[in-house]
């Protein structure tokens, strides 16, 4: 499968790329490690007409451990993710996911921008970054702004960036290792989710993230505030699929990825101690 | 477009339209048809090389991409005289294939594999190889191979 023909330019800066995003508005489009966009090309189901690889800015590949949070620059593989002593240490659940996604190849490519401005319900990051509470941080013309994870995701394949806007840096407030349960339902190992449950214990409560439960993806506030309320992890677990509407498929229908989601949950609660 | 890369240690550059894939770019305008094409679609791993070092899928890498990069494919793996590395000579010995399309892959993903892990459990190799599919079924001798592979170079150290 080949792609529609376009223009291929690479930007030697942040600030050059948000240019070139200025100048060609809808025709343009970011290129990162590539793994979702050049699939859904080959596909002809996305045709831009020129191409801005962002991925060799070495500047925005980074984990650095700042105090209360851990920043990931935008451009950071998963692979490096999966591996740096600062995200295993301040963010363990993130570095773990990270390692979760796809197989080894992927990993080599792909980053943690790239995947969460796909804004794909399916995607292991998304989920993790709303039950973490992160923020996101996006440069456009006229200089950078931070979105909420709970603002971030808008609709299905939907985010809240501007068409001129780079997204350059992930905010994660740390978590302790071992305060996290992370749940991926596959029939294959390097498969997405049919169903995904992340659970995160901080100062503030648990936080409980969907995968793939719905167009967008979604933070389990239900079973969150039953967790608040003193509830254990299998009354708690029994509200994960309410308000929910995963779609239906041949891997599963509404009510089996609901069913699933409550049995994923409970088991993710279960290993932050609820 | 011009594309110039290092293919197997030799600099290459190509006049290729820039919607060129990284496996089409290698076998069509290098010529260098040892990396196949399988599903095309990133799952099955036969179109696996080295890029830079690490094992990446070039059927989802534009060869623009890889502009300026190492790339190293099956065919640069053995010496100049004909003899197969370490990882190649498992596979014979461990017969680690079948009907040999997904073999290519296979290897080079081990080659990375290795990298990354020079000493892998058995668990960590089945691990490590779950981008790259076998039709065959032939897992057992392949992870086989894997492990024989990590075996060499601990006596060549």
């Amino acid at each position: 499968m080949i792609p529609a023909s376009f223009d291929y330019v690479r930007a030697a800066t942040v600030e050059e790329a948000i240019d070139l995003l200025v100048q060609h508005g809808d025709d343009a489009k970011l290129l990162a490690g590539g793994h979702s966009l050049l699939p859904l090309m080959k596909m002809r189901l996305a045709q831009p007409a020129l191409l801005v690889d962002i991925a060799p800015l070495r500047a925005l590949s980074y984990v650095r451990d700042e105090h209360d949070h851990v920043a990931v620059g935008a451009l950071t593989r998963h692979h490096d993710l999966a591996n740096s002593p600062v995200a295993i240490s301040g963010a363990s659940v993130l570095a773990h996911v990270a390692g979760q996604i796809g197989d080894p190849q992927v990993r080599h490519r792909g980053t943690i921008g790239g995947s969460i401005a796909h804004g794909d319900p399916a995607s292991d990051l998304p989920a993790v970054l709303l039950a973490l509470g992160a923020t996101m941080v996006a440069q456009g013309p006229t200089g950078r702004r931070e979105i909420s994870a709970a603002d971030f995701f808008v609709s299905f394949f939907e985010v809240a960036l501007a068409p001129d806007e780079v997204l350059v840096e992930v905010r994660v407030p740390k978590s302790s290792p071992g305060q996290w349960g992370f749940e991926k339902l596959t029939k294959r190992a390097q498969d997405w989710a049919i169903v995904g449950a992340v659970a995160v214990r901080s100062s503030s409560g648990v936080g409980v993230g969907l995968i793939n439960m719905g167009p967008v993806p979604l933070r389990a506030s239900g079973v969150e505030a039953a967790i608040a309320s003193g509830k254990d992890a299998k009354e708690a677990a029994e509200l994960a699929s309410e308000g929910t509407e995963p779609s239906a498929d041949f891997n599963g229908s509404l009510e089996y990825r609901q069913h699933v989601a409550r049995v994923l949950v409970r088991r993710a609660l279960e290993k932050v101690g609820v | 477009m011009r594309i110039e890369m290092m293919v197997n240690a030799n600099a290459e550059s190509h006049d290729v339209e820039a919607r060129t894939l990284l496996v089409h770019y290698l076998r069509d305008a290098v010529g260098l048809t040892g990396t196949n094409v399988g599903c095309d679609t990133t799952s099955c791993g036969a179109c696996t090389v080295l890029m830079n070092g690490e094992s990446v899928k070039s059927c989802t890498v534009l060869a623009a991409q890889a502009a300026g990069e190492a790339i190293t494919t099956i065919e640069g793996l053995g010496d100049e005289f004909g003899q197969m590395d370490r990882v190649q000579q498992a596979f014979q010995d461990c017969h680690g294939l079948q009907c040999g399309y997904c073999t290519p892959g296979m290897v080079m993903a081990v080659t990375s594999l290795l990298r990354e892990n020079p000493e892998p459990t058995e668990a960590d190799v089945r691990l490590g190889l779950e981008g790259n599919l076998c039709r065959c079924t032939g897992y057992h001798n392949i992870v086989e191979a894997a492990l024989a592979a990590s075996r060499v170079h601990e006596v060549h150290q």
